[in-house]
């Protein structure tokens, strides 16, 4: 076609894009004025000006017409008219052409043509455009080509590829049937090309319903024995430089992929065979220098290894395999290197070569020092994260992080996502996860995404013997000019927490915490500033001496004027909290945030959602399986509702009463089993107190936690602890029907002494500092199967012996229920106690000697009498047991001082077992008569 | 396979194949966006890297980079040889191949390749099936052809 070459010239010699255009416009209104031309065009023609829109349309222009004259040509009989027509329509019909139906009208006669090259023809425009349309017009036709035994070997093999595009277009209209049996026979044709073909369409199918292509196991096995027992000249045109059907064998072996292991021995001993041929042909000298030879070869050995591993059922093999990949792993090749990375990476996820892949780490390392290609050096990463185990964590996190200072920004997000991973997984002392973690800030504080300084915090939080080191260390990092915001963000949360552990030290006492913070206050963005006055009203908490210099901060205009909404009104509320609320309300108000309950790391969520489903989670499933380390056991459901504290919320406790599903500080009610929904997230072994409310009294002395009400509708559980004076009591609410509960409120009734209020919102609180009593801002229905839970906040004003009484109240089909029960809350929960030496009990026994100090009471073994049993009330009522300071060892012997608000009561407490009577004396004295009384009468009945 | 390219060192397309239904906005965004990448890449590097969720695979022959975009599970080196044979397969044909033959020959090139690969799997592996394949259609094109003087190529006639 002397005119397209002409054309194309002209399109080569123009010197510019403009002139490129107007040589296109040009030749566009020439084509179009020809097809709509009163003159009749020859087949020659229209092929020739298809063949221009087409070459135009590969430049990158569109083309909006032509296509009926395609569709012309495609009819014609002449095979190259047809050809051409064939080929614009497979390059440039969309799905959902209107002339669909006019190409589907000259594929079926080509289809009936019985011409093996129209034929062909035809399923190759139906494998290209692949529509739905065609394969609703076709689909059923083409498995009877495909299986006819008079179709040429030629057709077979497009019939056979054809109806592979078909079944991933539109699988559901690929009919199964008894043809699927005879298409697997074509695993034993004479022709290799209709073998290959058919393989490939057998996978696919397969994959979707293996039971149906069972019996490919036996046929692919017997042809791969085939293929690699053969000398390579044997398969003739089919041997690529010395290699036999390297495609085929590839192919079959992908096939095998799709099963598990062949149950039957013989079959499974040959195609054992196979793979150790495999693997020694790998081994022997080459055939040739060509590289073609090698990849043939390889791609081969890294398709046998890809099965040994899909099987992970033959240790040997599996650790030939790793040592044979070792040996690419210095291989001049780059692709060997990368392969070799790569297909370790999965072998270091099997049990049986996880050591073998082990041994290897310092080339990896290497690799990842000296490869100079990033996505070989990506490799070498994901290998080393692989590969990684308590016994290399500090080696291989270490050689991350060195990396890490001069890797390719586009992977050093997922490095960072990886070492703080493998960090807080290996970790052994948290000093290290500190360490490491601040030390990624401090290298690619950019690249550190909210999840992991998240995750440090809560890992601080929830880790008390790391807080004080943790604040020690982000203040020294904190103290570098230019240190990153991420770690501001930390440094803020973490010395708001924890800044007084490390108030004693001159060097960093509270004013120096507070005017370093401040000093990086004005550099930093709207979150972090939101962050960093939630930090100052901490520290008005923590340190009363900086309060009048936080406040003077809160109330400079730059802050009680922001612009910003949420930094003016954190600086308005903290600043009138400060002056309003008491240095108690302030305490409880201010409290260190509670544990985070344990869950899946977001890190990990993130590195999943990073590499894409089933890359990360496959490993690491199988890793940890392999290890029996359930620490971070996978869960695969969403993690929106375990999603880290929001910036909102960051550092007042959320004590707040919110529906249990969302309150992350205590415990995510989602992952209980429905079964038994509330005993268990109380971890309370105990049988639920039956008739709890008459008994509450007594039960509950010596424990903090349990089932205290229960009949057919409702569960109530508990939750409590207590520090001096102060106690928190988290209250669940199990609604045990499957209809909901309406109006659902509760409220506490308890004396003037005793102080019970439900912190709500802040904000709320600062308005109504002056209740008692609130009435219950929870939800006021309770869904069937639901839970609610409640937070009541306590403080002991002075000794009391009065049981405050929870009220609840609901509507439940119609009627409303009404329930009192007795809150556990006696006095002496709030016990300290106190450790002191026999020379000192006796010296304040003596002391406390006044008669009405003293209560004495006499009684009788309710309960076996048992030591540790007593031990454990005892200790449970919240005194220290003191040990060697009775001359009885018998007896047993306690002190403890009672916090009220006002005062402090020193306790004192002698309990003398005689079991020949089966009776106790106990001795109470403390500074306070009420108080000896109250403690007495609640400790008696415990034994 | 997903899709397979053909474009010059200057970042001009010579041939693209896509095996899956794709909109032509996304391709051209697909195609540029790639060029980017591979052109970018120096000689000694590796021929495989990551993209999106696919893996390329890519060979430089003189001028023209062969790119072709596999699945996860598939194999990197095979697909290797795949470019290299269907470069043979154009060696063979056009004898001596160069970018030109394919820029001039575009269909021929689509033909060769539809021969070879169909629905983004191999159709046949052995050089001598294809090309006998090609063969038999340029024996029925010179049938059709009978040799038209310039004039008549011109239109002029």
């Amino acid at each position: 076609m002397r005119g397209l070459a002409v054309f194309i010239s002209d399109i080569r010699n123009c010197k510019s894009k403009e002139a490129e255009v107007k040589r296109i416009n040009k030749e566009l209104a020439n084509i179009r004025s020809k097809f709509k031309g009163d003159k009749a065009l020859d087949g020659y023609s229209k092929k020739k000006y298809v063949c221009k829109l087409l070459f135009i349309f590969l430049l990158g222009h569109d083309i909006d017409f032509g296509h009926m004259e395609a569709v012309n040509l495609l009819s014609s009989n002449k095979y190259t008219e047809k050809q051409i027509g064939y080929l614009f329509i497979s390059v440039l019909v969309n799905s959902n052409s209107d002339l669909i139906s006019l190409i589907n009208n000259g594929i079926k006669n080509d289809l009936a043509s019985r011409n093996p090259t129209f034929m062909n023809l035809a399923l190759h425009c139906i494998a290209n455009v692949g529509s739905r349309e065609m394969a609703e017009a076709f689909a059923s036709q083409i498995p009877s080509i495909l299986v006819a035994g008079d179709t040429m070997d030629s057709v077979k093999q497009s019939a056979a590829l054809c109806l592979l595009r078909l079944n991933r277009t539109s699988p559901d209209l690929v009919p199964m049937g008894e043809w699927t049996a005879r298409v697997v026979h074509l695993l034993n044709d004479q022709h290799l090309g209709v073998v290959t073909a058919a393989t490939s369409l057998i996978t696919t199918l397969a994959q979707k319903s293996p039971e149906d292509f069972r019996t490919s196991i036996s046929l692919a096995v017997a042809r791969l024995s085939r293929i690699v027992t053969s000398a390579s000249i044997d398969l003739q045109d089919y041997t690529y430089y010395f290699v036999a059907a390297p495609w085929l064998s590839v192919k079959l072996l992908r096939l095998l992929q799709c099963y598990p292991p062949p149950e039957d021995a013989a079959l499974r001993s040959r195609l054992t065979e196979c793979l150790e041929t495999i693997l020694n042909k790998a081994q022997e000298p080459p055939k040739s220098k060509k590289v073609q030879h090698s990849n043939a070869k390889n791609a081969v050995l890294f398709e046998a290894i890809a099965l040994i591993i899909h099987h992970d059922s033959e240790p040997t093999l599996l650790v030939r395999a790793c040592n044979q990949l070792g040996q690419f792993l210095q291989h001049r090749e780059t692709n060997l290197r990368y392969l070799a990375l790569e297909s370790m990476c999965t072998l270091a996820s099997s049990e049986f070569s996880h050591e073998a892949v082990k041994t290897h780490i310092d080339t990896v390392i290497n690799a990842l020092k000296t490869e100079r290609d990033v996505s070989v050096r990506q490799r070498a990463v994901d290998l080393l994260y692989a590969m990684c185990d308590r016994s290399n964590s500090k080696q291989i996190v270490a050689e991350m992080l060195s990396y890490l200072e001069n890797a390719d920004y586009s992977i050093r997000e997922e490095i960072v996502l990886k070492v703080a991973i493998l960090a807080e997984k290996y970790a052994v002392d948290y000093t290290w996860y500190v360490d490491t973690i601040l030390n990624l800030i401090r290298i690619a504080g950019d690249h550190v995404s909210e999840e992991v300084w998240y995750r440090v915090i809560q890992i601080v939080i929830n880790q008390d013997d790391v807080q004080g080191y943790a604040a020690k260390t982000v203040f020294e990092a904190l103290q570098t000019p230019a240190c990153h915001e991420n770690l501001l963000k930390v440094g803020g949360y973490i010395l708001g927490e924890f800044g007084n552990l490390i108030a004693g030290d001159p060097r960093s006492s509270p004013l120096v915490q507070f005017n370093l913070l401040h000093s990086k206050f004005h550099l930093c963005s709207v979150p972090t500033r939101a962050l960093l006055l939630s930090a100052y009203i901490k520290f008005i908490n923590l340190f009363p001496e900086v309060k009048p210099t936080i406040q003077d901060v809160l109330r400079s205009d730059s802050q009680l004027r922001n612009a910003d909404v949420e930094l003016q009104q954190r600086a308005i509320e903290y600043l009138r909290l400060s002056c309003i609320a008491s240095t108690d309300i302030l305490a409880t108000v201010l409290e260190e945030m509670p544990p985070f309950p344990e869950r899946e790391s977001s890190i990990l969520a993130k590195l999943k959602k990073k590499k894409g489903p089933g890359k990360v989670p496959d490993m690491d499933e199988a890793r940890w399986n392999v290890n029996g380390n359930t620490e971070h056991s996978e869960n695969t459901e969403p993690t929106n509702k375990s999603s880290p504290p929001s910036l909102v919320a960051d550092l007042l406790p959320t004590n707040r009463p919110r529906p249990a599903s969302y309150s992350p500080t205590i415990l995510s009610a989602g992952n209980m089993a429905p079964s038994h929904p509330f005993t268990d997230l109380l971890n309370m072994n105990s049988s639920p107190a039956a008739g709890a409310s008459l008994l509450v009294d007594v039960l509950f002395v010596c424990k903090n936690n349990g089932v205290i009400f229960e009949n057919q509708l409702l569960q109530i559980g508990l939750k409590s602890e207590y520090r001096q004076n102060l106690g928190r009591i988290y209250v669940f609410y199990g609604n045990k029907t499957s209809s909901q509960f309406l109006s659902f409120s509760s409220s506490v009734t308890s004396s003037d002494t005793l102080k019970t209020h439900i912190l709500p919102l802040l904000r709320l609180l600062l308005t109504d500092l002056s209740l008692n009593v609130h009435t219950m801002p929870v939800d006021p229905t309770v869904e069937g199967g639901a839970q609610l839970q409640q937070i009541l906040n306590i403080e002991c004003l002075s000794d009391f012996s009065d049981t405050p009484v929870l009220n609840v109240q609901f509507r439940y089909g119609g009627t409303l229920q009404n329930i009192a029960v007795k809150l556990p809350v006696m006095l002496n929960k709030f016990f300290q106690p106190t450790e002191m030496t026999s020379e000192d009990f006796f010296q304040r026994w003596k002391q406390l000697g006044v008669p009405q100090q003293e209560v004495q009471t006499i009684f009788k073994a309710q309960h076996p009498m048992d030591t540790d049993v007593t031990n454990a009330k005892i200790l449970g009522f919240g005194v220290a047991l003191l040990s060697g300071v009775d001359p009885n060892p018998a007896n047993f012997v306690g002190a403890g001082v009672i916090h009220t608000k006002n005062t402090q009561v020193g306790c004192l407490l002698r309990l003398e077992p005689n079991p020949q009577a089966e009776m106790y004396r106990l001795t109470l004295r403390t500074s306070r008569e009420s108080v000896s009384q109250r403690l007495c009468d609640l400790l008696s009945e415990q034994f | 396979m997903r899709f397979m390219l053909l474009f010059s060192r200057q970042g001009k397309l010579r041939l693209q194949k896509w095996y899956t239904a794709t909109a032509e906005r996304d391709k051209k965004k697909m195609v540029r966006e790639l060029m980017q990448i591979v052109l970018a890449r120096k000689p000694k590097m590796c021929s495989f890297l990551e993209w999106r969720d696919l893996k390329i695979v890519y060979k430089r022959y003189a001028s023209l980079y062969f790119c072709c975009a596999i699945e996860e599970q598939d194999n990197e080196l095979i697909t290797l040889e795949v470019i290299h044979r269907f470069v043979e397969l154009l060696d063979k044909y056009f004898g001596s191949v160069c970018e030109l033959d394919i820029i001039f020959n575009f269909e021929k090139a689509y033909f060769i390749l539809d021969e070879f690969l169909m629905g983004g799997e191999i159709q046949d592996t052995s050089k001598k099936s294809v090309l006998k394949a090609i063969e038999q259609a340029d024996l029925l094109q010179e049938e059709d052809e009978s040799p038209r003087s310039v004039l008549e190529e011109m239109g002029l006639a």
